[in-house]
Order: structure tokens, then C-alpha cells, then sequence
């Protein structure tokens, strides 16, 4: 399997905390790749450290050639690196339908101009636009829910539209911020199906997650953050060996 | 009710209807109310025109202007510096207006620059700042240059002329006589359906769902792909454009621009417009336009009614219109705190029938 996304170095200090301190790893074609630690680890910080949301300080963030790093949160989605929030973050006054067509923002072109004019290349685009809006919801699970406002979908169907949302952009990788916090074993268990599918589908997807049976029976490799730097990398079966990990879980001395 | 079931579903029908109200409306004001009806109307127009325009920034982009009389200002003293003796210049009004409304939205951008990482308060405050720049700028620049008269302002502009007909004056077309305030009714009306369409368009469109992503959850738009800096000073560039827009049609209309007429009650007075109305709403927003408009020049006959009841005056008419008016806003906000005609409502109740 060949590299999507190459993480070096990378480092974000908040005044005198550090955050992150010379995370690397690399995200592979295909494959669903587990970020874990102990809260506070700095699992988000990498996140929005990787997608434009904070500027990191120092390293090199590399998908595919492109190089993502200090660019703009829309730059980086359009080269092909979407995500979704830990807290939910929807449009909550527009319809599951609008969520989903306002991520295809990127893959989009008309202008004021052409919504003026309704020229027929816009008219062709907006149709376009909501067919595939509505085929995601429809793949997700919520198809059902077009027209309902963001903010009176339940829980489960909330990160569901978020999936959707970032999915319209046609993502190469897709991060997801602990999409199963808060969901019961049955929405845990379709939210499993879904990424087993879009795996297959050929998306690769990196995955924050605390549930750990879930991180450990779907990802096919794990990064460990404890303190904002990366304590193991590998298989969940190498990291769950790992003394370091089990250190940093259940505290304690590291015996070496 | 059984005539709006009727017009249901025959919008040709509705169209028309509703077209010859607008075109016999001034006929029935200026037979029933009087000619300064007529003008009221006609300002009812220009700030339906400005609350569309405020609407776009507030309204779809979430960014709370309190500066936007601004523009306005902008708009009215480009026609006025362009169209009066002031300078000796007189160009046609299609040269005028599209100049005015252009360097109105170019100041947008000027302003909108500065203030892309702020937000709520912070916002409003700076874009208060802008709006009071301008007119203290407008009351000043009268030495050692004088440019804008200062604080006497520009007398004498001229009116729209189109084809030779000058609105300023009352007209005999076909044997009727139109009078300018009615002239103007039917000029103002247009650029009204012009920016109403062009709001229309917009709001289901690419750029306006990206709009309304920004004032949903900035963060989350921009993740989502939307370019926040650029979308964001569209809405401000656009906006401005319909305050320049409607401030040339004020001055060409009133004859006269002073920086007095920009202060920041304005601001406040369009901003509570679309507030009332139903913020992101554009039926909403020409509702709220209207009442605002209308309502504080129909309490002026407070006083005849005090006249009529008590024998003589005791509280001011101009004084009692705002108390009354007040406390109508409070009223409002207290019983429909999402405005008279809340965007999205019908769309939501529509979802809840089908499910």
C-alpha cells in the first residue's frame, strides 16, 4: 500500500504548553488508521493541527505530494483532506440537504453571476449538486431526512449528516473526531458498517476514538499520543503490548 | 381566505394582480392620504431597498453592521457631487448610479478588510466606528478643500431625467398627471424588483448557502470548504452595493444631502427593520421596512387625537411616535422574538407535514 498522508515533525506550542512535540507518522492508501491517548493528548490538536484550523509551528504535512502544511482549512479540504468535529458542528438552521450541498462548496464553481443569470452550466450544477447531496444522506443512513433542519435530526443522525457533509467534497482521507462518543451500541455498531464500507469504497480514514473494542477491532493501525508526542505506532495488537501504552492508560512507571 | 385559496397555484395570475395593485397603489394614496403619503411611500421604497441590502450581511452572512448607513451616504453624495451645481457637473443618471453603487460596494470591501476576524459585538462595534467616520469625514471635508460642503451639505442636485422626462417635475403622460413623488413610486419600484430578485437569486444559490454556512458556524464553514475571508467580503461588497444604490435614488429624490441624514440612528432604524421583519427573510425584511417606515409617520396624528379627545396637546406627537414605537418593538420582540415573518419557519412546517 502506497503513502496518502506523511506527518513529520510536527509541532504546536500554546504559549508554554506544548501540545504536540515533533509528531510524525504516516497514513497509508486505503487503510483506517486509530489515533488514541488519554485525554489530553493532544488527539485534536493533531487533527486541527493537520487540517488548517490551528497553525502548526514547526514539521511538514504531505498528502500525496501536496504539501498541507500552514495552508487555509478550504485549501486543505480541496486537495482532498475533510473532516468532522469531536462537538458536532452543522448548520443547524439549514436542512440535512442544504449541510450536505454546502460541502460540496469545493467541487463547485458558480459565482453570483451565474445564480443571477441561472445560466444553464448553473442550473445543470445545482440539480448535480442536490442529486448527490441526496445520494449521500441516502448512503449514510438519513436519506429519509432531506428537509429537516440540522438542529431536530437526533444525535446519531447528527454525525451521520456531518459525514455526509464532509463526504461531499469527495474526500481522499477523511478524519473523524470521536464519531461514536455518545452513541448507543446499536448506532455504534451501523456508524461500524458505514467505515467498513466507505474502507472499501477505497477511502482511507483516520479516526480519533475512546471507545477502545471499537479502535481496536476496526483500525488497521494505531498512533499513540500521551502528552502531545506520539508513544507507539503500529497494529492494535503491537500498541496494545506496547509497555508504554499500557503506562500511559493506567499510569505508573515504565519498566524497561 | 378564499381568495388567496383561489390564487393558489396560479402564480400568473398572482403576478398580475399584484402588478397592477403596485402600479394603482400611488393613484389611491395621492387620492386618499395626500402627496406626503406619496413621498412616505416612496422612502418606504429606498429603505426596503436598504434592509434588503443590510439583510444580505446581517441577515444571510450573520456579520452584525452597524456602520451600513455608510454606504448610503456613500451612494448619496456620489450623485450628489456628480449631479449638482456643486461642481458644475451633470451626468446622466446611467452613468451616476452604477458609479455610486460600484464605489459604494468598493468601500464595503475597505471596511469589510479590516474586520474579517472579528465577530458579534466586537463587529458591531468597529462597523459603528466606520459608519460615524464616514459622516464626521463628510462634515469635515469642506476645507482646506471643499469637497462635500461640510455640515450644509449639497443643495440644488438634480433629478432623475430619463429620455427627457425629469422626474422632479409633476408630468402629463397620456392625458394623466403624474406628480414626482409618483414619478419616482414607479422608479424606485423597479430597482425595488431588482434588488428583491437579485436577494432571491442569491439565496438559494452556491453563494448564498455558503452565506448562511458562515453565520451557522464559521469554523465548521470553513472546514467545510468555504472560503470565510472572500465570502465574507462578497456579502459586505454586495450589501454596500444596494446602500450606494438606494442613497443616489435618495439624493436625486430629496434634492439635498447633509451628513445629518447619515447618523447612526439610521443604522439602527435599518437594522430593526429586518430585526422586526425576520432576519434572513426577504418578505420578512419588506414587511419590517414597511412597518418601520410607516408606523412612526402614522403616529403623528397622536396629536389630533389628543386634540380631538382632551381639547388641546399634552404630550408632543414626535415625542409619543417613538415611546409608542418602543414600546411596539418590545411588544414584538417579546411575542415574535424571531420577527413577523421568521425565515425558514415555512420551509420547517413543510418538513413536519411529511413526516
Amino acid at each position: 500500500m502506497s503513502d496518502l498522508l506523511r506527518v513529520a515533525n510536527v509541532s504546536k506550542h500554546f504559549g508554554g504548553i506544548k501540545a504536540l512535540t515533533d509528531v510524525s507518522f504516516t497514513v497509508r492508501k486505503g487503510e483506517i488508521f486509530g489515533v488514541i491517548g488519554p485525554n489530553g493528548a493532544g488527539k485534536t490538536t493533531l487533527f486541527n493541527a493537520l487540517t488548517g484550523l490551528y497553525q502548526p509551528d514547526t514539521g511538514a504535512i504531505d498528502l500525496v505530494g501536496t504539501s498541507l502544511y500552514r495552508r487555509k482549512p478550504h485549501e486543505i479540504l480541496k486537495a482532498g483532506f475533510a473532516r468532522t468535529f469531536q462537538n458536532i458542528r452543522l448548520f443547524h438552521n439549514m436542512t440535512a440537504l442544504e449541510n450536505v450541498m454546502v460541502g460540496r462548496h469545493t467541487r463547485t464553481t458558480s459565482g453570483v453571476l451565474a445564480a443571477l443569470l441561472h445560466t444553464a452550466h448553473n442550473r445543470k450544477e445545482e440539480r448535480d449538486c442536490m442529486a448527490y447531496a441526496q445520494q449521500l444522506l441516502t448512503r449514510v443512513g438519513i436519506g429519509k431526512h432531506t428537509h429537516t433542519l440540522a438542529k431536530n435530526l437526533s444525535y446519531g443522525d447528527q454525525r451521520r449528516l456531518e459525514i455526509a457533509r464532509a463526504l461531499a467534497s469527495e474526500p481522499k482521507l477523511l478524519a473523524l473526531d470521536e464519531p461514536a462518543a455518545g452513541m448507543n451500541p446499536n448506532e455504534k455498531n451501523a456508524l461500524r458498517d458505514l467505515m467498513v464500507s466507505l474502507r472499501e469504497e477505497g477511502l482511507t480514514l483516520m479516526l480519533i476514538e475512546h471507545d477502545v473494542k471499537l479502535v481496536m477491532g476496526i483500525c488497521d493501525r494505531l498512533v499513540v499520543l500521551d502528552y502531545g508526542q506520539k508513544i507507539a505506532e503500529g497494529t492494535p495488537d503491537v500498541v496494545r503490548h506496547d509497555p508504554k501504552v499500557i503506562a500511559a492508560y493506567l499510569g505508573g512507571e515504565v519498566v524497561v | 381566505m378564499n381568495v388567496l385559496d383561489y390564487l393558489k397555484g396560479k402564480a400568473w395570475l398572482t403576478a398580475v394582480l399584484l402588478l397592477l395593485g403596485l402600479v394603482l397603489l400611488p393613484f389611491m394614496v395621492e387620492a386618499s392620504l395626500g402627496k406626503s403619503w406619496l413621498r412616505i411611500l416612496d422612502f418606504a421604497l429606498l429603505y426596503i431597498m436598504l434592509a434588503l441590502g443590510l439583510n444580505i450581511v446581517v441577515g444571510y452572512a450573520g456579520l452584525l453592521d452597524l456602520g451600513y448607513v455608510a454606504f448610503y451616504a456613500v451612494g448619496a453624495y456620489c450623485w450628489a457631487l456628480l449631479a449638482s451645481p456643486h461642481f458644475g457637473l451633470n451626468l446622466p443618471f446611467w452613468v451616476i448610479l452604477p458609479t455610486g453603487a460600484a464605489i459604494a460596494g468598493l468601500f464595503g470591501v475597505l471596511l469589510g478588510t479590516p474586520t474579517l476576524r472579528l465577530r458579534g459585538d466586537y463587529l458591531a462595534i468597529v462597523t459603528l466606528g466606520f459608519g460615524e467616520i464616514i459622516r464626521i469625514f463628510l462634515n469635515n471635508l469642506n476645507a482646506p478643500v471643499n469637497i462635500t460642503n461640510g455640515p450644509q451639505g449639497i443643495t440644488q442636485i438634480e433629478p432623475v431625467t430619463i429620455a427627457g422626462l425629469s422626474l422632479g417635475k409633476t408630468q402629463e403622460i397620456f392625458g394623466i398627471t403624474f406628480s414626482s413623488p409618483h414619478l419616482y413610486y414607479y422608479l424606485f419600484l423597479l430597482f425595488v424588483a431588482l434588488v428583491v430578485f437579485v436577494c432571491m437569486r442569491l439565496e438559494n444559490s452556491r453563494i448564498g448557502r455558503a452565506w448562511v454556512a458562515i453565520r451557522e458556524d464559521e469554523m465548521a464553514a470553513a472546514a467545510a470548504g468555504i472560503n470565510t475571508r472572500n465570502i465574507k467580503l462578497l456579502a459586505f461588497a454586495m450589501g454596500a452595493t444596494f446602500g450606494g444604490l438606494s442613497g443616489g435614488l435618495f439624493a436625486s429624490f430629496q434634492g439635498f444631502v447633509s451628513p445629518e441624514s447619515f447618523n447612526l440612528m439610521e443604522s439602527i432604524m435599518i437594522l430593526s427593520m429586518i430585526v422586526l421583519g425576520g432576519m434572513g427573510n426577504i418578505y420578512g425584511v419588506i414587511l419590517g421596512a414597511l412597518l418601520v417606515t410607516m408606523i412612526p409617520e402614522a403616529l403623528r396624528y397622536t396629536g389630533d387625537l389628543q386634540r380631538a379627545v382632551f381639547g388641546e396637546v399634552f404630550i408632543d406627537p414626535a415625542d409619543l411616535r417613538m415611546l409608542l414605537f418602543g414600546i411596539a418593538l418590545v411588544l414584538m420582540m417579546l411575542l415574535r422574538p424571531a420577527g413577523l415573518l421568521p425565515s425558514k419557519l415555512r420551509r420547517q412546517e413543510l418538513a413536519e407535514d411529511a413526516t
